[in-house]
């Protein structure tokens, strides 16, 4: 593999990364939804680009796939959804933004610290993405613990995902059986979550799920 | 030969302090004691700085029949102890310069003067002593004249309380560092320090070593969160001892740590190098960021201190990471940037220290929102002052940039380190370091801006008068230095060479021969500075520019009331503080790390009541530390205090309680 | 006669620094204008505010001290020396190793230490909010700016700013997603150092969120000609070290003939013009954000830099 397949490959990871700080970076509705979108775009540009230098045509349909349903579709219906239901535009966060930030940096380097001695015999390129999957994976669940807001644990949700379809290219070699039918698994799990989110709005005329704790009696 | 003049030097010291128990109220006692302390203080900065250029012509080491009589005292003066006695001596010299006119205002002098040479004396030895016994108790010795200085106003609001918790937490440190040594030591009770060197503690023991010493050495030096007692002790010493106590004793505390872990524990494990940079990094912002909240002048320098020894404690660590790797040279230029910011802290610190204590004498204030347009009526001590802010801010062309610069080169060294969780830390810790910095210029932008500039906000300070001469040559010999050392590191490297080749096994390449004065730590295409050509260019261009614009253009002016956008109030309160000063710094750090909360009480429209600001701050670390620790303790007495009221057979059937109990477990040993 | 060379190259690139300085600001104000539909002032507007400015007298407030006298030529001796040792046409000046990067950051310190200093001798409350936010903002681009500092050098191997220029020419540099967010925090630092929006704005008065121009509210004459020039350095030495960093195409070495640097210069001149285009754009793209935004922004700056410390790791493992 040349130098410089290498090098797109380890911009398109990195830059995943980058989105999923941008991600915790976000205080709009909309900049986040907008945000996630381009998480996925350059999810499948990393997809995308895997299949050339691998030479693994299917990989052009997982890209495909995360392209037109993840980049599309579902920030589409996402936008909607805010729009339909008037949610609140800022999010709130459990915990300030900077801290966050300094977590999701920690996280960072814990992954790289964790992943690159214990994959020292696997290739470049996978020891790279495994180590970069790591960390879009550890950031989206920080995002899930660390926003109040049923939206953004939603997004926090789907990047989980996005990372592991990184994870996954850059080890060469998941079925695309499994890739569609994870895909699929996502789109039914936002639908799901979307009838949920309805729900809470009609019974509690709010999607803070802080609220739902109150109503369990739970103490958040 | 060096050694026996300076053990002559301190014996000297020792006779003056019991002269001066008889006589301190006589009216010249002061002056000829402070005389002697310079006299004395400048012959052993001679010795010592020359057996540090010298190499090894002049040290030595000699055994003396006191102390205990299986052991003997033993001294010893090695290219470490030398370093560090030009750092004491050096301190004590202008310290007692600085009380030659200091210490005429002093209302108690029979309080002051007995115990300043006790206290330099003491400083000396713990450097000299070369065994356990020796080192613990003149550390003791140390501890306890440094106190008797803190108290010496113990009639002011909260010093004896200040005094109190310095007694506590130096006993607390020397307990530790007893400890430490006893583990050095092992079964066999080899105290010297020769005996301990050839010993190899194991692994295990060598952890429990640093922690000990972390805890003794540290809580001395004042490393977070062993901190607390240090910026309410130093302040409340009289000034000229609270420059000696945080420019010189935190050292002799900094000694403490790098003669027992670098010197006598043997090679390092790795995770030295990650635990002590990181307490070094965590020191350094907490010191700055508690300074930035204070407005006590005294105070602030104190938690100042703290600061910088979170940056020596930096170099220190990345100097232990770097040996127990193998990088010998990587070490050595660790250990010469802390080692350097030992001595340009003790330099700067003792100025602003000396500036403090002018200002405090000329106003009776060390407050610095009652303070303000001091520039206006003490000249010298501004211009004194605002050298040492420079420099301790680390701005170049002043030292304390050169060996923060030499700190950073170290940090970029960390890549090839093996272990990643150092490659990691390491530029962690880098962003520490540089926020510490720029917050510091923060904070003396604050001290130097609300104190000296501005208009005055009180009548003591409208009415302060110029520092006595003694005490302007005092600073303005410091000030000088502080320049000196940053336009020529090079000389001053060189001269840490042996004690980083004693302790790391490398050396730094020679720098005074390299052109122009640079210095290049590794290597000319990886990195270089030059204090001296910097400095040149900048007054060059400077001249060059008032020259230009005197000759050509208008050289007029106008003296005019302040233009203030057109509402200039001519109220003196309306000024910028230094609570407002630091308020936005506040907002971003403080919310977390101080709990700090702001309530605005504003009167509705109408009422003439004055809208109040009030702000909450929390000492996190003494509400996690200490509260929990002294309610124990409390709660422990109280417990005990029924021990008191006991019938004499009671009292009689725990002791032989005790004694059977003691039977039991030797018998059980055996 | 080689050092004859070199040290005439160093005067060469001390007098160009100083004379593009103000055009660069001119050309800057002129695109925003022209972005806005507007006329705006000709490009040699801020050479005529100079010298309009030198002529004047100084008014200066009763209350102040020598510092507020020395300060302007401290501070435009302090910025112009550090423009003149960041390698701007040429590298291998004879002087550059007096000063790596993290001098030259910590000369700016210098200069930002004494004009806050001077916002507070007055005593007026606008020098103060002056001086403290300024103060604020530079403790949070200074460690932003160092672990900008720390990606470069360490994928250069070195400090100096000729060196990092010449490695980054080399081919073994390659892309990297490091070299992508320093940049990114680079440029964001470079906004917040200048007083530019979103941080600053550098075009009014008389609003309680600037933070510049309330600190040099008092000055006049001559000294608010030196202050003015000086952070007309700033900014040419911001774009400079952008250009020599992550562009460092067409830069003359040492040894070169006279047409070599004629070329550089030129290339040099195409780069501050690209590097104004761009800042211009941004900033008429952009809404200044509130003063205790900025943290948060300069906060982004400063994780940036270090994850590309940290992603630098993974590559080099590779």
């Amino acid at each position: 593999m040349d130098r410089l397949a290498l090098d797109v490959a380890h911009l398109f990871a990195g830059s995943l990364v980058l989105v999923s700080f941008m991600l915790l970076y976000q205080d709009r509705m909309t900049g986040l939804i907008n945000t996630f979108a381009m998480h996925a775009l350059v999810v499948s540009f990393s997809v995308a680009w895997q299949a050339y230098i691998q030479l693994a045509p299917h990989l052009y349909i997982t890209a495909a796939i995360a392209l037109g349903v993840k980049a599309v579709v579902i920030p589409f219906a996402l936008h909607r959804i805010v729009v339909r239901l008037g949610i609140h535009r800022t999010i709130e966060p459990v915990v300030g933004i900077g801290q966050t930030m300094l977590a999701g940096i920690g996280l960072v380097a814990l992954s790289i610290m964790v992943m690159l001695p214990i994959t020292a015999q696997a290739g470049t390129l996978a020891r790279e993405d495994l180590a970069f999957a790591l960390s879009v994976i550890l950031l989206g669940l920080l995002m899930m613990v660390s926003r109040r807001n049923a939206v953004s644990q939603v997004i926090g949700f789907m990047s989980i995902e996005n990372g592991l379809i990184l994870a996954a290219t850059g080890a060469k070699g998941m079925p695309l059986v499994v890739e569609i039918s994870v895909a699929f698994s996502i789109l039914i799990a936002l639908i799901v979550i979307g009838i949920f989110l309805f729900r809470i709005r009609e019974r509690f005329e709010t999607v803070d799920i802080y609220v739902l704790h109150q109503h369990r009696g739970e103490q958040p | 030969m060096g050694l026996g003049w300076l053990l002559w030097c301190i014996a000297l010291l020792l006779g003056t302090s019991v002269a001066a128990a008889v006589g301190a109220r006589h009216r010249p006692a002061s002056t000829l004691v402070y005389g002697v302390c310079l006299g004395t203080s400048a012959v052993a900065l001679v010795i010592a700085a020359a057996s540090l250029i010298a190499g090894r012509a002049l040290t030595g080491e000699v055994q003396l029949p006191l102390g205990l009589p299986w052991l003997g005292a033993h001294f010893r003066l090695d290219a470490l102890a030398a370093f560090f006695l030009v750092v004491v001596n050096l301190g004590a010299a202008t310290a007692s310069l600085y009380g030659l006119g200091y210490g005429s205002h002093e209302e108690a002098p029979e309080r002051v003067l007995p115990f300043f040479p006790a206290f330099l004396a003491g400083m000396n030895l713990v450097v000299l002593a070369h065994d356990a016994f020796t080192f613990l108790f003149t550390w003791e010795f140390m501890s306890l004249s440094s106190w008797a200085l803190v108290m010496a106003h113990h009639r002011e609001r909260g010093n004896a309380a200040a005094g109190y918790l310095y007694l506590l937490m130096a006993s607390f440190g020397t307990l530790a560092l007893l400890l430490a040594f006893g583990l050095l030591a092992g079964p066999a009770g080899g105290y010297a320090f020769s005996d301990i060197r050839l010993a190899a503690p194991s692994a295990a023991i060598g952890g429990v070593v640093l922690a000990l010493t972390l805890i003794g050495a540290g809580s001395k030096a004042g490393i977070v969160p062993l901190h607390v007692w240090l910026p309410l002790a130093h302040p409340a010493a009289p000034s000229h001892v609270s420059a000696l106590m945080s420019g010189v004793m935190t050292k002799v505390a900094v000694y403490g740590f790098v003669r027992i872990v670098f010197d006598l524990l043997g090679p390092p494990d790795w995770w030295w190098g990650a635990v002590v940079p990181l307490i070094g990094g965590i020191t350094a912002l907490m010191g700055v960021l508690y300074a930035l909240m204070e407005h006590d002048l005294k105070r602030l320098l104190a938690y100042h201190t703290v600061e910088n020894i979170g940056i020596i404690f930096i170099g220190l660590g990345l100097a232990l990471a770097f040996r127990a790797s193998g990088m010998q040279a990587a070490a050595a230029l660790a250990l010469t940037a802390a080692l350097f910011h030992v001595f340009n802290h003790s330099l700067f610190k003792s100025l602003l220290f000396f500036g403090a204590g002018a200002v405090l004498s000329a106003t009776g204030q060390r407050d610095m929102e009652r303070l303000g347009g001091l520039i206006h009526r003490m000249p010298l001590t501004a211009f004194a002052f605002l050298i040492g802010s420079a420099a301790i801010s680390a701005l170049p062309p002043f030292n304390g940039f050169v060996s923060e610069w030499l700190t950073f080169q170290a940090i970029l060294l960390s890549p090839s380190l093996p272990q990643f969780l150092l490659k990691f830390l390491v530029p962690a810790i880098g962003a520490l370091l540089a926020l510490s910095a720029v917050l510091a210029a923060a904070c003396f932008v604050k001290a130097f801006g609300v104190s000296f500039l501005g208009r005055p906000r009180s009548d003591a300070a409208r009415d302060a008068t110029e520092a006595d001469r003694w005490s302007i040559a005092a600073m303005f010999v410091l000030a000088v230095l502080c320049l000196v050392a940053g336009i020529l590191p090079g000389y001053f490297i060189d001269a840490l060479a042996p004690v980083a080749e004693a302790l790391t096994g490398a050396r730094l390449p020679q720098q005074n021969e390299l052109d122009w004065l640079t210095i290049v730590p590794i290597a000319q295409s990886r990195s270089s500075y030059n204090g001296l050509l910097l400095f040149l260019f900048i007054a060059l261009a400077a001249l060059l520019a008032a020259d230009a614009i005197h000759r050509w253009a208008s050289a007029a002016i106008r003296r005019a009331p302040p233009w203030d956008c057109g509402f200039p109030d001519p109220s003196p309160m309306t000024q910028y503080t230094a609570g407002s000063f630091s308020q936005p710094i506040r907002r971003v750090f403080g919310a977390v790390l101080f709990r700090a909360r702001e309530e605005v009480d504003m009167p509705r429209p109408g009422d003439t009541r004055a809208a109040r600001l009030h702000v909450r701050l929390h000492d996190v670390l003494w509400d996690t530390f200490y509260v929990p620790t002294a309610n124990a303790v409390q709660y422990a007495a109280q417990r005990l205090n029924k021990a008191q009221f006991l019938t004499i057979r009671a009292y009689l059937t725990l002791v032989f309680g005790a004694l059977v109990v003691l039977l039991m477990v030797l018998a059980v040993w055996q | 006669m080689a050092i004859a060379i070199d040290l005439l190259v160093q005067l060469v690139q001390m007098s160009v620094v100083l004379a593009l300085a103000p055009l660069l600001t001119g050309f800057v104000r002129k695109l925003k204008a022209h972005l806005l539909r507007r006329q705006g002032p000709p490009l040699i507007q801020p050479y005529r505010d100079l010298l309009r400015l030198l002529r004047k007298e100084v008014v200066l407030a009763e209350s102040a001290s020598w510092v507020f006298r020395v300060a302007p030529y401290l501070v435009f001796a302090a910025t112009w020396v550090a423009a003149a040792l960041v390698p701007t046409f040429a590298t291998g000046l004879v002087f550059s190793y007096a000063a790596d990067m993290i001098a030259i950051v910590a000369l700016l310190g210098s200069a930002r230490f004494m004009l806050a200093l001077a916002g507070l001798d007055v005593g007026t409350s606008f020098g103060g909010i002056g001086s403290s936010r300024e103060m604020m903002i530079a403790s949070l681009a200074e460690p932003a700016m160092l672990m900008v500092v720390f990606t470069v050098s360490l994928m250069a191997g070195s400090t100096q700013l000729s060196s990092i220029a010449a490695s980054m020419q080399s081919p073994e540099v390659g892309l990297r997603v490091s070299l992508a967010l320093a940049l990114v925090g680079l440029v964001m630092v470079a906004i917040a150092e200048n007083a530019r929006i979103p941080v600053d704005n550098p075009a009014t008065h008389l609003e309680l969120t600037m933070v510049h121009e309330a600190m040099i509210l008092e000055y006049s004459g001559r000294h608010l000609a030196l202050i003015e020039a000086a952070s007309y350095l700033k900014l040419l030495l911001y774009i400079s070290v952008i250009a020599c960093v992550f562009f460092p195409w067409g830069i003359a070495v040492s040894g070169q003939g006279a047409a070599a640097y004629l070329a550089a210069i030129a290339v040099y001149g195409v780069k501050l013009a690209a590097g104004g285009f761009l800042l211009a754009v941004f900033e008429t793209a952009i809404a200044k954000m509130r003063v205790f935004r900025v943290p948060d922004f300069l906060g982004a700056a400063l994780m940036l830099g270090f994850l590309a410390v940290l992603l630098l790791f993974v590559t080099r493992a590779g």
